[in-house]
């Protein structure tokens, strides 16, 4: 047998912490990379007699996610206990919620794979619930002790939990990708999955095609990264196959991935470990959500990436792929939309290509982020412009965009004007620097008089050299050929 | 519904409560007496009626997003065991 016999099954919990000033049940700053625990309250640390009070900000982040995700926004949902005990959970429990969470269902489409064999997918959301975090552990010796910080006890976090929908780890990769740039476009979320602002779980189980009933799953933990989260569930899958195949069976389990050795393995579990005795937390009265603060939510969203790329394909003409593509985060969108406001929709498509490609490699090349670009939308759509106008032509136009790049002008006219790039579109022009080529080059016209056409090529190539790449190559071709036939 | 003096240890364990051998029958007879009492209680028809989380029927009170909080980390530690470099140091949670 081999892998291709097996079905492969995953859900995710992705943990969003959410980008609020002050943490969910205090008043406490979340700002990252303090001094430990002097963002840690009373509340915090759990000290005796001090109670929990909601942030509406978290409420409202976990309503923008419900409204993008098409969720039903629970109008009562419920606080609950969490039970375990860890030095970095000082009040000895949780708060999270368990029956009645604040956003249920929802559905997610994704984009798996690329080129000709990409497809959609929509998975569905089972839920996302508030929570608050738990603070950090260091166990670098303190004298055989650990050390506890905890400024990061009570950041609020929205718990993602989506149906065991995707099927293999390019699918989960896509979207937890999806989900990555969601809250970020809805602004929940800073996304920075280095400072642990973006986490992923994923449940992952096989099961021979065909089978009814899932396999039993295993949690991988904590992943940080979207290549960790492929590693860990190929790794994690081939493992489990290999198991099944020798003969052995599937223990539900947590497990960590290791991304020095890049395999899973069991965490240290105690036998009562999972039986965390939810309660709801008497601390906390229901969380009512009305209709009309749903509405002034609703009111206040942005145009989501789905809505956008469908716009993209009808307003703009552009290809679904290119849609997608430049939709995939809210920054590339953002300055997309800025150049074609400034460019005009009906040059949309080339203001694309100009942004996938020339740039999007530049700022690879530099490896800097879109919105830090050294050439501005308005830039970029003053160079498309030309291009469009046939001031200058494509070859022109890269030059023009070093220059921008390199902040050598302030618009691309200003460039076209002070290099003298200007496209030559003055047939005498043209033609005088035609002649000169062809008192020069009297073997390449023989050879083309004998049929040779690509000395024919040599020739118009010649030309454009002659005018420094300004000529119309089209124009320099038809020019040409009325000279090489007269 | 009665608990076997063995469910009564694993709850104990649980709360990290410690309940000793001559203890456990009398902690046991207890958490019966609870038991009895649910029990009465769910033998109430609660058809139709929607479950509460709450005693109080109110909606949870909203604080606005703002940090009002200041450091009072000094403070805090002053009443824990161990301190060291801001950490609150405990025993060494993992091998």
């Amino acid at each position: 047998m081999s892998r291709s016999d097996w079905e492969v099954v995953i859900g995710l919990e992705v943990h969003a912490q959410l980008n609020t000033a002050s943490k969910i049940f205090s008043g406490a700053s979340t700002a990252f990379g303090a001094e430990p625990n002097v963002q840690a309250s009373a509340v915090d640390v759990a000290l005796p007699g001090v109670l929990p009070v909601l942030n509406r900000g978290a409420v409202e982040r976990a309503i923008r996610l419900g409204l993008a995700l098409g969720s039903h926004i629970a109008p009562k949902s419920v606080f609950a206990r969490k039970n375990y005990f860890y030095p970095d959970l000082p009040k000895g429990y949780q708060i999270s919620q368990f029956e009645l969470p604040v956003v249920q269902g929802g559905t997610l489409t994704i984009r798996v794979g690329e080129g000709d064999s990409a497809y959609e997918k929509t998975v569905q959301l089972t839920r996302a619930h508030l929570e608050e975090d738990a603070g950090k552990s260091l166990h670098e010796d303190f004298h055989g002790m650990s050390g506890i910080d905890l400024n990061r006890a009570g950041t609020p976090l929205l718990e993602i939990v989506s149906e065991p929908d995707m099927r293999s780890s390019a699918e989960a990769v896509a979207y937890a990708r999806a989900l990555h740039a969601l809250v970020r476009w809805i602004d929940i979320c800073d996304g920075n999955m280095q400072e642990g602002s973006f986490r992923c779980d994923a449940n992952v189980s096989v099961r021979k095609w065909g089978a009814e009933q899932f396999g039993t799953r295993r949690e991988i933990k904590n992943l940080n990264s979207f290549r960790f989260l492929q590693q860990a569930i190929d790794y994690e899958v081939q493992w489990q196959i290999d198991t099944i195949e020798d003969g052995g069976t599937i223990q539900q389990a947590t497990v960590l991935f290791d991304p020095e050795t890049g395999e899973t393995r069991m965490m240290r579990s105690k036998e009562d470990a999972h039986d965390y005795r939810y309660f709801p937390d008497p601390d906390l009265l229901p969380l009512v959500i009305d209709e009309a603060w749903i509405a002034r939510v609703r009111g206040e969203m942005p145009e989501l990436p789905a809505a956008m790329k469908d716009r993209f394909v009808a307003e703009l003409g552009l290809s679904a792929y290119d849609a997608a593509a430049l939709t995939a985060a809210k920054e590339i969108a953002t300055y997309f939309q800025a150049a074609v406001d400034a460019a005009g929709s009906n040059i949309a498509k080339l203001c694309a290509n100009w942004v996938m490609g020339e740039l999007a490699a530049r700022l690879n090349k530099a490896d800097l982020d879109i919105s830090a670009s050294p050439v501005t939308p308005a830039q970029l759509a003053g160079l498309v412009s030309r291009i469009a106008d046939s001031t200058i032509s494509n070859a022109i136009a890269r030059k023009v965009f070093d220059a921008l790049w390199n902040g050598e002008g302030a618009t691309a006219d200003e460039i076209i004007d002070k290099q003298g790039l200007r496209q030559v579109t003055d047939s005498s022009a043209i033609e005088a620097m035609i002649d000169e080529v062809l008192a020069a080059n009297q073997k390449s016209v023989e050879e083309f008089r004998a049929g040779k056409e690509k000395a024919f090529n040599a020739l118009v190539g010649q030309v454009m050299k002659a005018s420094k790449g300004k000529a119309s190559p089209a124009q320099v071709n038809e020019l040409l050929r009325q000279k090489l036939a007269g | 519904m009665s608990l076997s003096n063995e469910q009564v240890g694993r709850l104990a364990r649980l709360a990290r409560l410690e309940i000793s051998a001559t203890e456990i029958d009398a902690t046991r007879t207890k958490l019966d007496g609870i038991f009895a009492l649910i029990e009465q209680m769910q033998a109430v028809d609660t058809t139709g009626i929607e479950p509460m989380s709450h005693p109080q029927d109110l909606a949870t009170r909203l604080r606005d997003d703002v940090v009002t909080e200041t450091d009072r980390r000094a403070a805090f530690q002053s009443v824990a065991p161990q301190t060291e470099a801001g950490l609150y140091l405990v025993p060494k949670v993992i091998e």
